[in-house]
């Protein structure tokens, strides 16, 4: 029997404001326990909110850059309930009237076909507190550092088909806010987060399935192994006569599971009200198109951008446009030596590895764009040959000399005067009469090991094309 | 060198009569004297108020000072004051030193005035007879054995038996003007948004504001001109800057329009406050005012609205008291569960835990439509009331509670029947208009000690200025508000 899973992602975004959505504390990561959380923070008796108006712009930068109805008038509501990190004992969030409304992006299929995705909403939240349960002797200890911290909450519509599909969502989004810069999107330090509401059904099946939601999950690799172990633990449960109860479950990379952590059956009623403290946000069309106005390109249009400007295939283009990073790296190269296609394979094939190799980011890069630009241009007017280029990109993670003082003083120029490769081949035919026979009673094939030798007496330097025309008309004697 | 208002005392310091130190001490000994029969103040800041007497005395001999420079003030203990005790009359703040300070607290500070002590109020701001609070009940400088009513009692009792020259008091369904008619002093409720609440304990966010009780209109308006006016950190607060209300004080009443609601002269009213009102509206008249009947229709429902948005505001507002990072935090708790059940068990009173329980049912799934919904679309029926109202006349004046004080204990059985005392007062609150109850005349309690009435001033939203000036003209035109009572 086939199954069929439904997906769909709350991805809780950290927005990159200076201060907290409401109050003036700084939200510098990594602080001392409690040395970021002023009066409002700490819910002080008579304290009050005051919206951060980055926020704001940052979340309707946010729904335009999804195409989403902006909210005309925005309502911050009050979720009650007890926790120790959430000192007011409600969270200041958007229920009915969120920022962002209807909206959708695209993600690239595994076979390379598109697929639309509907966010049914955005919303602005405060962040909680963290609770540490460690190193306290039986009590907990409360750090209200992140507490009140800007959060946009992205609801995607229940229409992912599989964890693929999932991560590729996630993978966009990320994209997407890392392009508007409105967040840094680290899932390993908490500023992504990522619930994912999981069902199963018949193929063909119209009704949804009874879903769960896991918690918390904090990369990309286990957004996939998550959805697919709950998945198959929900097949399973239901061929073997079981039935899904919905709930919310705690997904352990330790141990590649989901568990449950409480039922929603008995879920808190969060008695949402209007947050009386603050008044309804009115966003008017001025204030919209100011905010469109700053928009930069997006991954989409520069992928097509890519694609029709540069001749780029449809996979390289995406690549490169994946983050604003990559792509402006890539255009920096291309601009320099003048060959966008040559320029898409380097940044996409030994720089990428070189990246992920030493697990760094584009903006970390050993060799910058001007270095790679500068290099692929001595590729380009024939200097050096695309072979002995990795030799000088592998000498340039090494220091900082210029491309053209690394090939000078380590000889790699390309040998291009043909009386001297005229005099290289005329060494190899005379070292290997046997070959020079074989060759000539019609094994095409020997003429590869002339190029090798000849190539291998040159140390790679002669120019392939010349060493090529010569060993041919030589041999044909 | 007391029992004189604000007005008076400043024109004295600037006299050089006396100073803010000699002032100060005398209110202090006051205190020291009185406070023992009437519970008006939970903490006495005798040092500070010595340091800013001395303070505001080297200002004036600069020259630099403002007229509620060097005089002695209390603040209700709702406002935060940074390094004093702030308790809001509960247990569970009685070990809480506030880290910050009050816009208004602020404000006073910086305009020079002697800050004496915090005063005792209803716990949380829930009551209207200050018998909730957790410091012991306030009496009444009138007669002891009554209730000067509440939340803001201690600051009316202080006022009215002159244990401080004006106070702070704060209004959610009529906990300024209520007391002010108990006491017989001057309480005045600006619209809602006019003073920050940056640093006033929430109860409900939606209709608390803050406000003066003193000794006179003309001291409401000055003391509005030091509490008034735009603050970033309420989002709030409008934006407008507040004028000069002593600027109108002495306009003329000539053709002022104003508008009895029929609604309140009906059932319930004691016949001396309908006598007081009646007698007050003749002085109106004479000073050029015509008198007309106007219509609330909702009115009556604005008790029961009142008594859902309210609690349910409060039950959120009242959250942030589980223990965890300052008050009151229950002996030796097991888990975290019994840390907040007990904490907030035995840190809130009766009153508290009942509106608690009142505000979380109504906003409880399956409720929400039938009670807070629905109490929203009254509240703004009673505000389209208002509005008509105001189409035809400039201000609306009936009285400001039902009866004169009652006794201390005489309505603790029945929470219902006290909350109906609130009738006149609770409706503004609702439309978020100003208010001010000031003195109107005397009943004679069975006892035969006078007991003071009060009548209520309602303008239209931010027309402050025009409700002090008409209070002040009765004023100048009467003397009830400068009766006091035998302390």
């Amino acid at each position: 029997m086939s199954w069929e899973t439904v997906i769909g992602l709350e991805v809780h975004v950290q927005l990159d404001t200076r201060s907290k959505l409401f109050s003036g504390s700084s939200t510098t990561f990594g602080a001392p326990p409690n040395t970021q959380a002023g009066v409002y923070d700490l819910a002080m008796p008579g304290t009050l909110p005051v919206l951060n108006e980055e926020a704001l712009r940052m979340a309707v930068k946010f729904g335009l850059a999804v195409d989403a109805e902006i909210g005309r008038r925005s309502v911050f509501d009050r979720k009650n309930y007890f926790y120790p990190d959430l000192p007011k004992g409600y969270q200041v969030s958007q229920l009915q009237f969120p920022t962002v409304g209807k909206g959708s992006l695209q993600i690239t299929l595994d076979d390379g076909t598109q697929k639309v995705i509907g966010i049914t909403r955005a919303h602005i939240e405060e962040d909680a507190g963290k609770s540490l349960h460690e190193d306290f002797q039986g009590f907990s200890g409360i750090d209200l550092n992140r507490a009140g911290t800007a959060l946009l909450e992205i609801v995607s519509e229940p229409e992912l088909r599989s964890a693929r599909e999932a991560v590729a969502y996630l993978k966009k989004l990320h994209s997407i806010i890392r392009y508007l810069g409105i967040s840094d999107g680290n899932m390993a330090q908490g500023s992504m987060r990522c619930d994912a509401n999981v069902s199963v059904r018949k193929l063909g099946a119209t009704q949804f399935g009874t879903r769960t939601e896991i918690k918390n999950i904090n990369s990309f690799r286990f957004v996939e192994k998550a959805i697919l172990h709950e998945a198959q633990r929900q097949i399973d449960l239901i061929e073997d006569g079981g039935r899904v109860i919905q709930e919310t479950r705690l997904y352990d990379a330790d141990r590649d599971e989901t568990r449950s952590m409480r039922s929603k059956e008995v879920a808190n009623d969060y008695r949402y009200f209007p947050e009386p403290d603050l008044l309804p946000v009115v966003i008017d069309e001025a204030y919209i198109k100011a905010v469109r106005a700053e928009l930069p390109e997006l991954p989409d249009a520069k992928r097509a951008r890519f694609v029709s400007q540069y001749a780029l295939s449809e996979y390289d283009a995406g690549v490169l446009a994946s983050s604003r990073a990559m792509a402006d790296y890539f255009e920096d190269v291309a601009r320099l030596c003048g060959d966008a296609k040559l320029s898409a394979n380097w940044v996409t094939g030994d720089l990428q590895a070189l990246l992920n190799k030493s697990d760094l980011e584009i903006e970390q890069s050993p060799v910058s764009a001007q270095r790679l630009g500068a290099l692929i241009g001595r590729i380009k007017d024939q200097t050096i040959s695309s072979k002995i280029a990795k030799t000088v990109f592998e000498a340039m993670l090494g220091n900082q000399q210029s491309v053209d003082d690394i090939i000078e003083s380590q000889g790699l120029k390309q040998v291009t005067d043909s009386g001297a490769i005229e005099k290289l081949v005329d060494e190899v035919i005379a070292a290997n009469p046997d070959q020079v026979a074989q060759y000539r009673a019609g094994k095409d094939k020997v003429f590869a090991f002339f190029i090798g030798q000849a190539m291998k007496a040159s140390r790679g330097k002669a120019n392939p094309e010349q060493l090529n025309a010569l060993l041919l008309s030589k041999l044909k004697g | 060198m007391t029992r004189r208002t604000v007005a008076e005392l400043s024109r004295s310091l600037d006299r050089g009569e006396f100073s803010s130190l000699e002032l100060t001490r005398d209110y202090l000994a006051r205190i020291r004297a009185h406070n023992d029969l009437y519970n008006a103040y939970i903490t006495v800041t005798e040092e500070l108020a010595l340091a800013q007497a001395a303070a505001a005395d080297a200002r004036r001999a600069r020259g630099e000072n403002g007229p509620l420079t060097g005089i002695p003030l209390a603040h209700k203990d709702i406002f935060c004051m940074q390094d004093v005790l702030t308790t809001c009359g509960s247990k569970m703040l009685a070990n809480f030193v506030a880290p910050y300070n009050a816009t208004v607290v602020e404000r006073f500070n910086a305009a020079g005035a002697v800050t004496l002590g915090k005063t005792n109020m209803d716990e949380f701001a829930m009551g209207s007879s200050n018998e909730t609070s957790f410091f012991g009940a306030v009496r009444n400088p009138w007669d002891p054995a009554r209730v000067p009513g509440g939340s803001s009692g201690g600051s009316a009792a202080a006022v009215a038996a002159d244990l401080c020259a004006m106070a702070t008091g704060t209004d959610t369904g009529g906990s300024i003007r209520q007391p002010a008619a108990f006491c017989g002093i001057t309480g005045f409720k600006p619209s809602y948004g006019r003073i920050s609440r940056w640093g006033m304990i929430a109860f409900a966010s939606s209709l608390d504001q803050a406000g003066p009780i003193c000794k006179s209109a003309e001291d409401a308006a000055l003391m509005m001109n030091v509490m008034a006016g735009p603050d970033s950190r309420d989002s709030t607060c409008v934006d407008t800057p507040a004028p000069d209300y002593m600027a109108t004080l002495n306009d003329s009443l000539q053709g002022l329009r104003i508008g009895v609601p029929k609604q309140h002269l009906a059932k319930g009213l004691g016949a001396e406050v309908e006598a007081a009102l009646q007698a007050a509206l003749k002085v109106f008249e004479s000073l050029g005012a015509t008198v007309k009947e106007v219509d609330l229709p909702n009115n009556h429902l604005s008790v029961s609205a009142y008594y859902v948005i309210a609690p349910a505001e409060a039950s959120a507002n009242l959250s942030r008291f589980d223990g965890v990072r300052y008050g009151y935090r229950c002996a030796n708790p097991t888990n975290l569960e019994d840390m907040y059940k007990r904490t907030r068990s035995e840190g809130f009173g009766n009153e508290v835990k009942r509106r608690i329980m009142v505000g979380t049912y109504a906003l409880s799934a399956g409720y929400y439509d039938a009670y807070y919904i629905k109490a929203q679309q009254i509240r703004r029926l009673i505000k389209q009331d208002f509005d008509k109202a105001f189409q035809d006349v400039d201000v609306i004046i009936g009285p400001t509670t039902p009866h004169t004080a009652f006794k201390v204990g005489e309505k603790n059985d029945d929470p219902v029947t006290m909350y109906l005392e609130d009738i006149y007062t609770i409706g503004v609150n609702l439309a978020g208009l100003p208010g001010i109850s000031i003195p109107a005349g005397s009943a004679v309690a069975s006892n035969g000690r006078p007991l003071p009435i009060g009548i209520q001033l309602v303008g239209n939203n931010f027309a402050e200025a025009r409700v002090l000036n008409i209070a002040h003209q009765f004023q100048q035109h009467t003397d009830w508000h400068l009766q006091q009572p035998e302390v």
